[in-house]
């Protein structure tokens, strides 16, 4: 169980409450205006965001003293998921450890989850060569190795077409029933939180609500909601 | 008209830098022969600039580190003060290092009072370590470049994926320090080269000289113009492959922004291990390059009521000078970025000079005018001219890319107002490159209140500049009038470029 209590975020104008719990292995769409802090709430799970005051808890632990790798979660960022000058298989092998060449068991680890997103074969490539959602799947093949139990996304499939973010929501599904994992996933598009999503939380106005289900989320939206999706 | 002002003024420049070299290759007379002490001189030459690029680069890599990662009170200051050798007087900061590092300094005390010998600041060392003083910085400020060109992304990932720092480093930093190092070597390794004032003043003997000292020796003391025009080509020599190598010098002064950024999550280095490294990196680093100077300050002061009126005579001379250099510089720049034609030979002109030895250049026009008029009557507008033809490629750095933004920005808009020649220069162009002009004529004013090469060698004895009276002060061992007459020069130096670059900075609109 993920629990944010009374945690305040401020950064100048910025500002951002948060005062809910998410239960282990829920999936949550965190949806909202642009600029209403989605990203940053992600970014403060992950600490890469320092908290202005309030607790971040996993399973009743205080996230507070582990490093941002440390914790128990995975982030895939919007961008910039690879390290352009290492190999696929490098990226991916850093979900083990420390180092991007681990000995041959790690190697077959690594093929193996690259396989397990349909990248098999793709390890001695760069990240440059390959297309927008092939370097998502290789992010997710990366989370994967590290088998942490929660997992956000920021958006990391934002950039694809229709079709090709069907595919990585499907992937992404699939991965989830094999892991158990929790999901906290930001996105734009109603129809991402209903494709994957068993609840959302709604960003706006300068507070983060508590998850709601979804399908009484759109049913009735909330105003902030409604203005958001005119 | 104002068109031709930028194919004018290149061929001035390229006259300045190409010129003597003619007149030195006339003036060898096909003596090709080197006597055993130059080669002597050559070698220690190659030497000191070897082990001093070597030394600042070593050097530099923890403390560019410590302050890429640090965020601390002072910071800021201490980021501004590294670019500030660059226009510190070569003979300020020799005077600085005396009282700290000579004989009776600060810490040749400390070193007497654990019991060591005193190893003496004169010679090798001493050249070596006056390089490194004003070399570090330099270095430290390309480096925190690199640094901060490394996207901020990149650090986040790491820090989300738990990289420890010896991963990072391998990952991110080996790979920025092995594309950067390389420039910086090149760059100091070029500017040791062509130091002449911490060679006359630290180096000399047959064991410490320079091959720019035994130019200025075979023309003062020996009258040897042949062998000087000798050496003259030989240093062309040892030069221009290293300045090929170090097109970095320009973008070394590294006067630009972007070394204030927040600082990117870097948890890895949160360890107390790595915390005390980089606190002992900054505290000596900042103690290394801060306390030589302090020293002047605190030594020159009380001197200054009891300076000699030679000293303040000289200082007038000096700021005429720098002046002069000022002006010079500013209508260089002003031709080049009229001269409105994307021309690779005319931009690549412009940073010629980064190619050529001060004192080269001071030799040859010595012996262009020798047959025509008397040197000494001349030392302080060639100086002037030296210095800012010296300045010329660091300015543009500056000029070129402003220019070109106002031309991307608002040129469709003034062809379309059918703006034209002067009035498009002066209304488009001028205003986006006033920044730059300030700089240039700011780093030439410094250049030439500093310059003791070219001023040394036409040398009119009777009316020397303050960098002259300076060395004979130190020469002399007049160690509390030197003081004074140091820090004298560095206020002026340093004033120069100020108000040169304030003019530049005014009206940023």
């Amino acid at each position: 169980m993920l629990t944010l209590e009374r945690v305040q975020l401020r950064q100048g104008d910025f500002a951002l409450d948060a005062d809910f719990t998410l239960p282990a292995g829920a999936r949550a769409a965190v949806i909202g205006p642009s600029g209403a802090g989605k990203s940053t709430l992600l970014l403060a799970i992950a600490g890469l965001v320092p908290l202005t005051s309030g607790r971040i808890l996993w399973q009743g632990r205080d996230l507070a003293p582990l490093e941002p790798g440390d914790r128990p979660l995975s982030i895939l960022f919007q961008d910039q998921n690879l390290f352009p000058h290492l190999t696929v298989a490098q990226n991916v092998a850093l979900g083990l450890g420390p180092r991007p060449d681990p000995g041959p068991a790690g190697q077959a680890r690594v093929a193996a989850v690259l396989a397990r997103v349909g990248l098999g074969g793709f390890g001695p490539r760069r990240p440059g060569t390959l297309s927008g959602g092939e370097q998502g799947r290789v992010a997710l093949a990366r989370t994967l190795l590290r088998a942490r139990p929660l997992l956000l996304l920021d958006e990391p499939f934002a950039a694809l077409g229709p079709a090709l973010k069907a595919e990585m929501l499907e992937l992404l599904a699939g991965l989830l029933d094999e892991t158990g994992a929790t999901l906290m996933m930001v996105t734009h598009d109603p129809a991402d939180a209903r494709a994957i999503a068993g609840q959302a939380i709604l960003v706006a106005e300068g507070r983060a609500a508590a998850p709601v289900d979804v399908p009484a989320f759109f049913a009735d939206p909330p105003a902030a909601l409604r203005r958001y999706l005119g | 008209m104002i068109r031709s002002a930028g194919p004018l003024a290149a061929l001035v420049v390229a006259g300045l830098v190409l010129g003597p070299l003619a007149a030195l290759a006339l003036a060898a007379q096909g003596r090709w022969a080197l006597a055993p002490g130059d080669l002597a001189a050559i070698r220690f030459t190659l030497l000191q600039a070897a082990v001093s690029a070597a030394l600042s680069c070593a050097l530099a890599v923890p403390l560019a580190r410590a302050l890429a990662r640090r965020r601390f009170r002072g910071r800021r200051l201490l980021v501004t003060l590294l670019g500030a050798p660059f226009l510190l007087p070569a003979l300020v900061a020799v005077a600085g290092l005396l009282a700290v590092f000579g004989r009776s300094g600060l810490f040749s005390r400390l070193l007497a009072v654990a019991g060591l010998p005193f190893p003496g600041i004169y010679g090798q060392g001493g050249v070596i370590l006056a390089h490194v003083f004003l070399n570090l910085p330099l270095v430290t400020r390309l480096l925190l470049q690199g640094w901060a060109e490394i996207p901020a992304e990149r650090f986040r990932l790491a820090a989300s994926l738990g990289l420890p720092a010896g991963t990072v480093n391998r990952l991110l930093e080996t790979p920025m320090l092995r594309e950067r190092l390389p420039g910086a070597f090149a760059a100091v390794f070029l500017i040791c080269l062509t130091s002449f004032a911490v060679a006359l003043t630290l180096g000399g003997g047959p064991r410490a000289t320079t091959v720019e000292l035994a130019i200025f020796q075979a023309i003062r003391f020996e009258g040897d113009l042949g062998r000087a025009a000798l050496l003259g080509l030989v240093q062309v020599a040892l030069t221009l492959p290293a300045a090929l190598l170090a097109r970095a010098v320009a973008a070394a002064a590294g006067f630009g922004a972007g070394l204030d950024r927040p600082l990117p999550p870097r948890p890895e280095a949160a360890r107390p291990l790595l915390r005390l490294q980089d606190g002992l990196a900054i505290g000596s680093g900042a103690a290394f390059l801060v306390v030589p100077v302090a020293a002047v300050a605190v030594a020159g002061t009380p001197a200054l009521a009891a300076l000699p009126a030679s000293v303040w005579a000289a200082a007038l001379r000096s700021a005429g000078v720098a002046a002069l250099a000022g002006m010079v510089a500013l209508a260089l720049a002003l031709a080049w970025a009229a001269a409105s034609g994307r021309g690779g030979l005319l931009r690549m002109t412009g940073y010629l000079p980064l190619a050529a030895s001060p004192l080269v250049m001071g030799t040859g026009l010595f012996l262009i005018v020798l047959p025509l008029a008397d040197p000494a009557r001349l030392a302080l507008p060639a100086a002037a001219l030296v210095a800012a033809v010296l300045a010329l490629p660091f300015g543009l750095r500056a000029v070129l890319p402003a220019r070109d933004r106002a031309e991307a920005d608002f040129g469709r808009l003034a062809d379309s107002l059918g703006l034209a020649g002067g009035t498009r220069f002066r209304l488009v162009i001028l205003p986006r490159i006033r920044r730059g002009l300030g700089l240039t004529a700011g780093l030439a004013a410094a250049f030439a209140a500093g310059d003791l090469g070219v001023v040394a060698l036409f040398s009119d004895p009777g009316r020397p500049t303050l960098a002259l009276e300076l060395q004979r002060l130190m020469g002399a061992y007049r160690i509390e009038a030197a003081a004074g007459a140091a820090l004298v020069l560095l206020a002026l130096a340093l004033g120069a470029f100020a108000l040169f670059d304030r003019w530049g900075r005014r009206a940023d609109a």
